[in-house]
Parts: structure tokens; sequence; C-alpha cells
């Protein structure tokens, strides 16, 4: 082989692996710690004062930060947060395993599974281009509407298909992006021992995509932990429908507060942990990469240029 | 050469699109022979292998290892490649596994050899190419060179009939080499039919029974590393080899 390989190999394999990489966060000095803070409390500080010279203040005052209604109304709505948590429950396993089953079934390989795949490509497309609340209602109201028999018309149930639906659709994509991110190499590597397509799927390829993806997966959950709300439209209730009916019974809006802070409480700390399985992940990659990356850059262009259809 | 044919490779035609990488490609390797495939790059050394480990399709020809075609309709893919193994320029480790369910997982789930016997064999190879106490780490935790035995052990423990070898030192530094090829070496004390694609000529001169130098998509000229190495009888052959020893490889 003429020069390239060989050469690079001195320069990635030997010595230290260049300047060292800055840290993303966690590095800020003093002096910008201080100018953060002064900025900070500026910004919000101007904020607030014009929050409360407006006009209206006192009025919104008393409707929304009722701190009597506030504590007076808490128990009942916190507790009715149990049917949203069980709402998420259980659309979360049905969503990961549904999302699943369709991002397997779009990347079957052959021109024999194309109906599996036209199948899964339509559910996909239908269910990420319809709003959220259209579905939930259609499925919520239109079906128990029916009235067949054998059919339940509860609609939590429904809440459960719908958000389901609707959120598998979004889920199968993570799922499928994860699959196509692990080399065609770790494929090849696992049927070149024998193994068939779907075992190489099932040990190989499967395990190392939904590694990568959890993080986004955390992202659309925070996302449907707040969505349950939206079946509060077909009559369940559910923790945004008893605030709103202790917000209808005492026309104080500060029942909804509650239901905003539990949800604060809730979804920030999942954001917060997606933040840290991503920024580990991205650790863990860059370690690796010091050791591997002579190997790792190599494989690329190989398999690139195999892509390109040049036999070697 | 003596005994049934281990490999014969018939007239071999693939292209990629417009590009004809093989042109009527034949080669015939008898049992435990080590024949190393030589040859400037893109010159198809590597989708030769691949034609035989039936990663890709082949256009024309047929390729017959042992006594069956494995090229003819309706031959089971998955079953032939058992009895074929291959190694990889790049290892292709499995990230996710420690080395020995690399090493297993073929053998479970392929062969359906219980736990502990595929541990076991595992085990014993990984032990004869000094590597048993690296059994639960993870590949990331390797030298390029272990990763690449490792890959060979894997290959290993399908018990395969015919081992390809795709330019398995070329991704790795210098020093590693030795390592890799010592493997290789044993393998052939062994006994092991081996098809190796490679640029290390002083290995081929060492290793092989015979030295296929492949040039515009055919075996242009085949001989005993001795005679291919001193006086080679093609043009082409000449003038590869001139320009491997101007770049001090062999």
């Amino acid at each position: 082989m003429s020069g390239p390989l060989p050469a690079s190999a001195g320069i990635a394999g030997d010595g230290p692996a260049g300047p060292p990489r800055p840290r993303r966060h966690g590095r800020a000095s003093r002096g910008s710690l201080v100018i953060a803070a002064v900025s900070t409390a500026v910004f919000f500080g101007a904020l607030a004062l014009v929050v409360v010279n407006a006009p209206g203040w006192e009025r919104v005052q008393a409707r929304f930060l009722d701190w009597e209604e506030f504590f007076a109304s808490a128990p009942r709505i916190v507790a009715r947060f149990e049917v949203n948590v069980r709402l998420f429950l259980i659309a979360e396993a049905l969503i990961l395993a549904l999302g699943l089953l369709l991002a397997v079934m779009r990347s079957l390989p052959g021109p024999v599974l194309f109906p599996l795949r036209l199948l899964a490509t339509i559910y996909v497309d239908l269910f990420r281009a319809l709003p959220g609340l259209l579905v939930i209602y259609v499925l919520g109201l239109g079906i128990p509407g029916l009235r067949l028999p054998g059919v339940p018309n509860d609609p939590f149930f429904w809440g459960v298909v719908a958000l389901t639906l609707l959120y598998s659709a979004y889920v199968s994509e993570v799922y499928r992006a994860g699959i196509d991110s692990v080399h065609p190499s770790q494929t090849a590597a696992a049927r070149s021992l024998g193994l068939t397509q779907l075992q190489a799927l099932r040990h190989v390829v499967l395990p190392q995509a939904v590694r990568r993806v959890i993080p986004p997966l955390l992202n659309d959950f925070i996302g449907l932990q707040k969505d349950t709300v939206l079946v509060t439209f077909i009559g369940v209730v559910e923790i945004f429908r008893q605030s709103q009916i202790r917000q209808q019974a005492t026309f104080n809006y500060t029942p909804l507060l509650v239901t905003a802070l539990v949800f604060l409480l809730v979804t920030i700390p999942l954001a917060r942990l997606t933040d840290w399985l991503v920024s580990r992940e991205r650790d863990r990659r860059d370690a690796g990469t010091v050791q591997a990356s002579s190997a790792r850059s190599r494989r690329g262009r190989l398999l690139g240029a195999f892509d390109r259809r040049k036999g070697t | 050469m003596s005994g049934p044919d281990a490999l014969r490779v018939e007239g071999l035609w693939k292209s990629f699109g417009d590009l004809e990488v093989l042109r009527g490609l034949d080669l015939r390797m008898a049992e435990h022979e080590i024949v190393c495939v030589i040859g400037s790059s893109g010159s198809g050394k590597s989708t030769l292998l691949r034609c035989i480990n039936l990663t890709e399709p082949i256009d024309a020809g047929r390729i017959v290892v042992g006594d069956e075609e494995i090229t003819a309709a309706g031959v089971d893919v998955d079953r032939i490649r058992r009895r074929i193994g291959i190694v990889f320029q790049a290892y292709n480790l499995f990230p996710h596994m420690s080395v020995l369910d690399n090493i297993t997982l073929a053998p479970r789930r392929v062969l359906k050899q219980p736990l502990a016997d595929a541990k076991d064999r595992a085990t014993t190879l990984l032990e004869r190419f000094g590597l048993a106490e690296k059994r639960n780490d993870f590949p990331d935790r390797l030298s390029g060179g272990q990763q690449q035995r490792v890959a060979i052990v894997r290959a290993l423990a399908m018990d395969p009939d015919l081992l390809l070898l795709d330019e398995v030192t070329s991704a790795l530094d210098p020093e590693l080499v030795g390592e890799v090829l010592t493997v290789i070496r044993d393998l052939a004390h062994q006994g092991m039919t081996m098809l190796i694609a490679t640029h290390e000529m002083a290995f081929a001169r060492d290793i092989a029974t015979r030295v296929a130098f492949v040039d515009g998509g055919r075996v242009l000229e085949e001989d005993v590393p001795q005679r291919i190495f001193r006086q080679p009888s093609e043009p082409r052959t000449r003038e590869f080899l001139e320009r491997i020893i101007e770049a001090g490889r062999l």
C-alpha cells in the first residue's frame, strides 16, 4: 500500500494525543462567576420591578398568588397527580416496546419485508403529523361514541392508547437513529460469524443502539410527563382537571400554580439527569477515543473507502 | 498440490457499479495451505475475501469450499459463514461485550453450545494466545494488537475450515504487528488453512505456502514465495515488488 496508511499510523498512534481538550463545564474562573451573578441579579431584579409595578399587579397577585388558597388546595391536587403518574408509567412501558418494534420493522432489510417497512413508515408519519390533542379527542370521544360491545369507554384507557400511539412514533425515530449510528461493520462482523440478521440485530446492534439513545429517550419522556395533562380534555380527572375544578369553585387561579410547581419538581430533576447522562456518555467516548483513535479513524476511512465501492 | 481442494474460486467477477474489481479471478487452495494474496491497493484483495465470506454477492463465477459450491442458488448463507472465519483489518470487536462474551456469542447463539462449554473453549483459546487475563475486559481497554488477537480467537471459536485474514495488521501501530503475526504463525503450525490478504511481504515470504499476486482483478501470477519474491516472471509483479522494496517494506 502506498503512503497514507503507514504515515498516519505514525502520527495518530504515537506520543501524546495533541493538546488536552478543553473541558466543557465547571471551569469558570472566579471573575466570570462574579460577573454572571451580578448580571443575573440585575436582570431578574429589573424583571421583578416591571411585574410588581404593572398596573394589574394587585389583582393578579390576589388571584394567582394567594398563599392561603395555595395550602388549602394543595393536598387534593397533589394527590390527583397519582393519575398522571399511573398514566405516564403505563404509557411509557408501552411506548418503549412499540417504539422499538417500529424501529426494528423499519430497519429490516430486503425487498420481501418492504410491506412491513411501509407500514411502519406510514404509522410514524401519521402520528408525528397529527396534533396530539386531536388524536386524544378522536380516540377518547369518538371510539366510545361508537358504543361497540366489548370496547372499553374508560377515558383513562383511551388516554393511554392515544399517548402511546403518539409517542411511540417519536420514540421509534429515536431508536432508529440509534440503530443507524451503529457502524455497519458491527453487523458485518456478527454475520461473518454465522449469526442471522435478527440475531445480529438483537445481540450486537440493539444493545449498542439503545445505550446511545437513552438521553434522547429521557427527553421524550419529559414531554410525555407534561402531555399527560392533555387527557383532561376527554374527561380524565387528573391533576390539571383537579386544579381547574377548585379554581372554578373559588374563582382563584392559585391551584394552577400548585399544578405548575408539581410538574417543575418532577421534570427538572429528570432534565438534569438527562444532561448528566449526555455528558457522561461524551466523556466516556472521549476517554475511549484517546486509546482507540488511531484504529478508529483508520477504520472509518477503510470502510468509507469501501462504501464508495473501491475494493482493496 | 495433493489432497482435496479446501477452496476453489473459478472465474469470479465482481463489480461495484461501473468499477470492475474482480475480472474472472481463479484461485485454488489445498487443505492446510497458507496462501498470501498480495497486490496494490484497490486490486481486489479485500473484495475477494469478502466474496468468499459471502459478504458480497458475486456477479459471475463459482466459489467451492470443500465439496460444496457456496455460491450456488439457495445455499444457507449463515451455515456457510460458520465454516469460514474472517478477521477484519479494523478488528470489529463488539464494544459492549467483554472479551469472553465477544468470543462465546457465536458458539452459543449459532452452534447452540451451552454457556459453560463455550466459556471453557474460549478460555482455552485465550490462554493459548496469552490473553487469558483479559477475558473480562472490554475491547476499549485493550491495545490494537490485543484486540486483533481477540478477533482472531473469536473467529477460531467457530472452528472454521478456512480462515480469511483481511490485512489484519494494517491498522496496527508498528510495534504491535509482531504479536499478531506470531498468532498467525502459530495457527499455521497447527495446520489451519488460511487465505491472507497482506502488505507484510516479509511475513508472506515467511509463512505462505504460496503467494498470489492480484492485479487487474485477476491472479496474475502465483508461486511459492521463494520464486515470486526472487524472480517474478510477470513485469507487473516485478514493478509492484520494486515499489514495495523502495518503501522499505521488504
